[in-house]
């Protein structure tokens, strides 16, 4: 490894997570003006972005704290919705277990959806990339997007409740969701995973604490991983 | 909101170290131990397995009207979805999904 490919890896991280930005801004700046309604001072606001940078997670905080649920409970949710990271957290092992101590704390504190899915990607795409490159693109996805959080976290709880709800910025979240998972649906067992997602987490929306999302995610990986093995048995998979 | 300043600051701090952790977990503790292969072949299917779960009651039931059904944010869902799958690219689908958001609560606005 040389640091001109690490640096060049790192640049095509940058570009690859600049589009992000387009959610990122609207998504932090709809959390500062939420959580600065809901009574949070701008230290505070703050805070959730910088110390969680997860907008479900931090979304599902604050709405518990305003319901006045006990603490326990909103830690409690607001790590079940976080949950997943400890998925994407094993998914990256193959490709950034052997990084240095301090590169992965690093990077284990900017892990998010976005940088998760376009490093996984981009380490399917370029599988010669050396564990440096691999782990300079990943930092390389979240540098635009961390400060725009921070800084976006911070305009959207000055600007408080003047953004009207007309221009539905709650809805900047499932469209990022949606547009990343559309393009990862390759085959017939990423398919049938994310139907049996769909299905299962309606059913069981019932089940307190977001469990439900949990249950639906672990039939789903069963789902998609037992396709797959139907396939290779018939021959089908590449 | 009942919570006092310092109760506050304790549930901030408590998800913000637990995030860590979960983050952390497999990445930092496990290193780079190699993980078997059904191991591996269920985690191929992680984005798959959790974002559709999550999106799915977001979609159909949008906190922002209350939970009912929302014509112009089901529009918006199936656009980011189709662009997304046909073209492969995450921008254009962005673009589809917000573009006909806007577009469709604009519409059903002036027929409304």
């Amino acid at each position: 490894m040389t640091s001109t490919t690490s640096k060049s890896a790192y640049w095509r991280g940058i570009r690859n997570g600049l589009p992000f930005l387009f959610v990122a801004i609207p998504f932090a700046t709809l959390f500062g003006v939420v959580a600065t309604e809901a009574g949070f001072n701008i230290l505070e606001t703050m805070g959730f972005s910088v110390l969680i940078i997860g907008g479900a997670a931090q979304f599902a905080a604050v709405q518990q704290m305003v319901d006045n649920s006990p603490t326990l409970i909103v830690i409690a949710i607001a790590l079940a919705v976080n949950l997943r990271m400890a998925m994407y957290s094993a998914a990256l092992v193959p490709y950034l277990g052997s990084a240095p101590l301090w590169q992965r704390v690093l990077l284990s504190y900017v892990l998010f959806d976005q940088n998760y899915a376009l490093s996984v990607l981009e380490y399917e795409k370029r599988p010669e990339m050396s564990v440096g490159e691999k782990v300079a693109f990943f930092v390389g996805a979240a540098t635009p997007i961390i400060p725009a959080w921070y800084g976006m976290t911070l305009v959207g709880a000055l600007v408080g409740s003047q953004i009207p709800p007309e221009y539905a910025l709650d809805f900047a979240l499932p469209i990022t969701f949606l547009s990343i998972l559309a393009p990862a649906i390759r085959t017939l067992a990423h398919l049938l995973a994310a139907v049996v997602s769909v299905t299962a987490a309606l059913i069981f929306a019932f089940l307190p604490f977001n469990l439900g999302l949990l249950v639906a995610a672990v039939l789903a990986m069963i789902t998609g991983a037992q396709t797959e093995l139907w396939l290779e048995r018939r021959g089908k998979w590449t | 909101m009942d919570m006092n300043s310092s109760e506050t600051w304790i549930v901030i701090v408590a998800i913000g170290i637990g995030s860590f952790l979960i983050r952390f977990s497999f990445v930092g503790l496990i290193g780079d131990r190699k993980l078997p292969d059904w191991v591996l072949r269920h985690l191929r299917y992680t984005p798959v397995a959790v974002i559709p779960g999550m999106v799915a009651p977001l979609v159909l039931w949008p906190p922002a009207t209350g939970g009912e059904p929302d014509l112009a944010r089901l529009l918006a869902a199936g656009a980011a979805l189709t662009i997304g799958y046909v073209t492969k690219n995450v921008l254009a689908s962005i673009f589809a999904g917000i573009g006909t958001l806007y577009l469709a609560l604009y519409t059903l606005n002036i027929l409304g």
